[in-house]
């Protein structure tokens, strides 16, 4: 019988190019996504070596980082301008594809690849952007990588690597009602911190996982990184093959899609393969969650409060970030004000999170001087919102309805929370300034944003009553 | 990518954990266009007030760390985002050496192919050596060929993967190596194993 591996074993034994005995080995990258950021110096190193881009067949670039969520015709941010416009010349004059900000396919890169079918299972996939990891939930093993990297792949189509150590983490039981993908890896990386996973790709088992949607799925493997998990994933099942059904670059004949999702399939991890460390939890006890401080391992069940000093070893660390978001010692979650909300990012904007944030809003309104904004992933997901009058929802209920991009996760566009603000987000990443100098940062999930733009305050959602489902 | 074998520098301690890479460079700075120029912008949040002042709780450009060129930093530095503009910043200030008891595999990767020698070391060591840097005139050195930092005469041995340190010795350039691997790149493709799609 042959041996029995994970998922992450196959994906790497298939894609091994060249193995030298005690040197990493050279691996082979089946999709490489490109944006404005992290790629400039990278086609420049190409230009001043004399080289090429090896398949620019199997590279994607979009502009997703810095473009404005509204008025786009007018980049006021002349450097920012500069970036884009270098995008379009590298792209150019390398020939790789190009969803700029105008094209119908631009959005936010992580957004946009499973949308278009370009990430499937069994890929390599990589990005010089470290939410990479989002496309671990299709079973393609996917990863960030800084700009010497991009260059790499740009000229050689390769990487190297060590083989990965492997870590399953099992989710137990079923999530409660109300608690989603978000609460489920806030709560991960809660108990078991933003190291867990340094130096291994992490698989997410059990049936918690199993029964998120692919949307779900997506969420919790964006915020692999923030458990210092370069990659995670999730082994294929029949949803993963119903999600990439019909996509554009998925083969469409009926033979051919077939041979493809049997192979899709035939990475799954094997029953009983052996994981070099395994960790569980219990999804049973998740509530909620909502982090209080400047790393995503500061996170909190709604129903609690935030840290007592002297309870903790990392007394100073505590102490900073408590001093930093203006919040004390056992201070509830449910007493702290906001006054922006962003719904959005690269971890919560796809059309189920739009859909389950609007059904919260549905006939509410905004409370009076909270500055709440939804930026969609993608312009194919604000049309699909739009078709189900999703931005109706929000306008109506005072929301601000936008462009597509990666917009206030990071601020590097316009959309900025000023220095002493405080923000309900649905982003990955709550550290000091990330949505703006001095800005505070809490992480939630879609629902818990929207009952928080309507309260002003944190409230538990599983209490919230909507008024209808919408279909 | 500089060759690189010894280094010796006043060290500068950076008693934080968990150091992003959204605090070595703050995203206002990932505009440009260049490798170049980015040591003015480290840590640029905790260094410098809205309008360009040096702040006075943090010490980095404090006069007794003038000239610092090894950082001996908390746990898991650099971790977060992917952006190589933190090394590139890191070098740029003048820090050719940073030490600490663990590192983000993307920083770590990052800081490597910069030519940045990181090493990571026993938190005992890694705390003794923060305290004593507080006086502003501790140097450590380092001897990558040896895998060895040595303080006050004391010797102290480092574990780094052997072709990391290859690499770093001998100022190799991932590409130019790879490339002279493109058969079996070739053979790869023509094989059909990647075969998806």
């Amino acid at each position: 019988m042959a041996e029995k591996k994970t998922i992450i074993e196959k994906i790497w034994e298939d894609h091994v190019v060249h193995r030298d005995e005690g040197q990493p080995d050279l691996i082979y990258i089946d999709q490489h996504l490109v944006h404005e950021v992290t790629s400039p110096q990278a086609f420049e190193g190409l230009r001043l070596a004399g080289r090429k881009v090896r398949r620019p067949d199997l590279t994607f670039a979009t502009m997703d980082h810095n473009v404005p969520t509204k008025d786009r015709e007018n980049v006021k941010d002349e450097i920012s301008a500069k970036q884009m416009d270098a995008l379009k010349k590298n792209c150019a004059d390398f020939g790789v594809k190009l969803a700029d900000m105008f094209h119908p396919d631009q959005g936010i890169v992580h957004i946009i690849g499973p949308q278009l079918g370009l990430t499937q299972p069994g890929k390599t996939i990589v990005c010089g952007d470290s939410h990479t990891s989002t496309h671990g939930a299709f079973g393609a093993l996917a990863f960030g990588i800084g700009t010497s990297e991009v260059e790499h792949v740009l000229a050689t189509q390769t990487l190297y690597g060590d083989r990965p150590k492997t870590m399953n983490v099992k989710v137990n039981g079923p999530l409660g009602a109300g608690v989603t993908a978000k609460d489920l890896i806030l709560a991960i990386i809660a108990k078991f911190g933003v190291k867990f996973g340094t130096g291994y790709v992490v698989e997410y088992t059990g049936e918690a996982v199993q029964s998120l949607s692919m949307e779900g799925r997506m969420t919790v493997c964006n915020m692999s990184i923030e458990g210092g998990a370069r990659a995670g994933l999730i082994s294929p099942d029949e949803k993963t093959v119903d999600f990439l059904t019909g996509r554009r670059y998925v083969p469409k004949e009926e033979e051919a899609f077939r041979a493809i999702s049997e192979k899709w399939l035939s990475y799954a991890t094997d029953e009983g393969a052996a994981y070099d460390k395994t960790i569980e939890i219990d999804a049973t006890e998740i509530e909620p969650q909502v982090s209080w401080g400047t790393n995503p391992g500061m996170v909190v069940p709604i129903s609690g409060a935030t840290p007592s000093v002297d309870a903790v070893d990392n007394k100073d660390e505590i102490t900073r970030a408590l001093s930093y978001m203006d919040l004390t010692e056992n201070q509830p979650i449910t007493s702290i004000e906001i006054d922006h909300v962003f719904i959005g990012s690269c971890t919560n904007s796809r059309v189920p999170d739009l859909k389950n944030a609007a059904e919260i809003i549905k006939g509410k309104k905004v409370k009076d001087g909270i500055k709440a904004i939804v930026v969609p992933g993608s312009f194919l997901v604000k049309s699909e919102a739009e078709e189900l009058g999703l931005d109706k929802i929000f306008k109506e209920a005072g929301f601000e309805w936008r462009d597509a991009g990666c917009s206030a996760c990071l601020g590097m566009n316009d959309d900025i929370i000023p220095a002493g603000g405080r923000c309900a987000s649905t982003s990955n990443r709550n550290f000091e300034g990330r949505q703006g100098n001095g800005a505070r940062t809490h992480l939630v999930s879609p629902e818990m944003a929207a009952a928080a733009a309507i309260e002003g305050r944190f409230v538990d959602v599983r209490s919230y009553t909507t008024e209808e489902k919408i279909s | 990518m500089e060759a690189v074998e010894k280094h010796t520098g006043k060290v500068y301690p950076l008693n934080r954990d968990n150091v992003d890479t959204d605090q070595i460079i703050p995203k206002q700075f990932l505009k440009r266009i260049e490798r170049t120029g980015f040591g003015q912008f480290l840590f640029y949040n905790w260094r410098f007030d809205d309008d360009g002042s040096l702040r006075h709780d943090f010490d980095l450009d404090n006069e007794k760390y003038e000239g610092a060129s090894v950082m001996v930093a908390g746990e898991n530095f650099g971790c977060g985002s992917s952006r190589e503009h933190a090394p590139w910043s890191l070098l740029d200030f003048g820090f050719k050496v940073i030490i600490a008891p663990s590192f983000a595999d993307i920083f770590y990767s990052n800081a490597l192919k910069n030519g940045i020698i990181v090493i990571e070391a026993d938190k005992d060591k890694v705390d003794e050596w923060q305290d004593k840097a507080q006086s502003g005139d501790f140097q450590l050195s380092v001897d990558l060929v040896e895998q060895t930092v040595t303080a006050d005469g004391e010797v102290y041995k480092f574990d780094i993967p052997s072709y990391h340190k290859e690499k770093l010795i001998n100022g190799w350039d991932d590409i130019s190596l790879t490339l002279q691997l493109e058969d079996k790149i070739n053979q790869y493709e023509e094989s059909g194993r990647m075969g998806i799609s």
